[in-house]
């Protein structure tokens, strides 16, 4: 196995039945292993023309009439590669529910309040450092239907690319100290060594006074080996 | 130093005003869509439609599939093209669920048959799935592509867009199953 293959120790599996979606949608015969030599070396390549002005500030990007309601953060961090190099001017997309936890997906049917100022989708590209950040709302927990009286943790989902169509990534940043964790099968379906790494941190250096509360989200995308370490 | 990978989570159902807003009609613009080519782009115009099959041979109508392609010379991400080589599309939107992209042929690349990398997203996927499209009208680099080669005989046909000539020009027809009967072959990339 190349080290920079999927690490099925940390990704969840396919099929994973307390999760019932998985049940008739998990691919049921084994993976077909690509040679990393054959397969694509690189991938969709996108930058700050890409970009609106406020595309990573979900506090006004939703704006019509008002602020938004809920409480602000600041989400903040460093995308790296599993060698530990910063993943540069790679496009990070983000959405989520607002604070009453609804989105405004039109399949959402979650009772809980729309807010007019809030549209909960946004992106930006990570500097020379790897570093990324967005102004949002936290999100709220809402319900779904995967069994009764089933709630999903306050989370944020996450898009990411990185060097090639090998490293793409979709994710989801959990909060620290959640109850709704250790009940949430989309989560657990992590295997134990992974949980941790979906759990953002609060960071009181990332915190703006007198406006939002910071969290640190560090990614971590698949290496590429075919791209030469700089300091070398 | 090594790091670990960030675990995989499911794109979920709400994804649409994220990943593909222009589609699904909100107000935001998109990265990308399923008109991958341009008027200047050059090579065949082609258009890729399909459906994405459950376990029970249903239409999925919350999938996102994502394509990466080279360009008509077998090149990805050329600096002297406006070609992308990316497109996105979710399968909500169409009455039939289908994805649908307009693209251009791409060329061979690197001693393998032309051929697409598709990543199928969904809500029940906790990790993104990996597959390629080939076309029909390749045999015989099909019968000498290194990868096809590494794929039981019998599930072949499974990686296989056919290719119809129709009143909107060339369209080829490509069915993604997730599991049982004719299940698509899927890669550990
Ligand atoms: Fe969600």
């Amino acid at each position: 196995m190349n080290d920079n293959q999927r690490d099925w120790e940390v990704h969840p599996p396919y099929s994973y039945p307390p999760y019932a979606s998985t049940v008739l949608r998990a691919p049921a015969k084994p993976l077909i292993p690509i040679k990393h030599s054959l397969s694509e070396l690189t991938g969709p390549v996108y930058g700050h023309e890409s970009l609106g002005k406020y595309d990573n500030d979900l506090t006004k990007n939703g704006i019509r009439n008002g602020e938004p309601l809920g409480e602000r953060i600041v989400v903040s961090g460093q995308v790296l590669d599993q060698y530990g190099r910063p993943v540069r001017n790679t496009l990070v997309e983000i959405w989520q529910a607002n604070a009453a936890g609804r989105y405004i997906h039109k399949v959402d049917q979650h009772n809980a309040p729309l807010d007019p100022n809030f549209f909960g989708g946004g992106r930006c590209v990570t500097d020379n450092e790897g570093n990324y950040t967005f102004f949002t709302i936290k999100p709220g927990a809402y319900p779904w239907g995967n069994h009764p009286n089933a709630w999903r943790p306050n989370h944020i989902h996450f898009s990411l690319f990185g060097s090639n169509i090998t490293s793409r990534l979709v994710t989801q940043m959990y909060f620290p100290g959640d109850p709704l964790l250790a009940y949430d099968p989309i989560y657990q379906g992590v295997p134990e060594k992974g949980r941790e790494l979906l759990i953002s941190s609060f960071d009181l250096s990332l915190t703006q006074p007198d406006f939002a509360l910071g969290y640190r989200f560090n990614i971590v995308l698949r290496g590429d080996k075919a791209t030469p370490f700089e300091n070398q | 130093m090594s790091y670990i990978q960030t675990p995989s989570q499911t794109v979920g159902p709400y994804f649409a005003y994220g990943l593909s807003p222009v589609q699904y009609l909100y107000d935001h613009s998109s990265v990308a869509t399923g008109m991958v080519r341009t008027p200047q782009t050059q090579g065949q115009p082609i258009t890729i439609v399909g459906r994405v099959l459950d376990g029970e041979g249903k239409p999925i109508p919350d999938a996102l599939i994502e394509i990466w392609q080279a360009d008509a010379q077998g090149n990805y991400n050329p600096q002297d093209s406006d070609f992308k080589g990316f497109g996105r599309f979710g399968t909500g939107p169409d009455v039939h669920n289908r994805f649908i992209f307009q693209t251009i042929k791409p060329g061979a690349v690197q001693g393998q048959a032309p051929h697409i990398t598709v990543v199928v997203f969904m809500r029940g996927l906790l990790v993104h799935a990996y597959t390629r499209l080939y076309f029909s009208d390749e045999n015989t680099a099909n019968a000498q592509d290194p990868v096809l080669q590494t794929v039981p005989s019998d599930r072949i046909a499974t990686l296989i867009a056919q290719r119809q000539e129709t009143g909107e020009g060339i369209v080829y027809q490509w069915d993604i199953v997730m599991q049982g009967e004719g299940e698509t072959v899927f890669f550990d990339v």
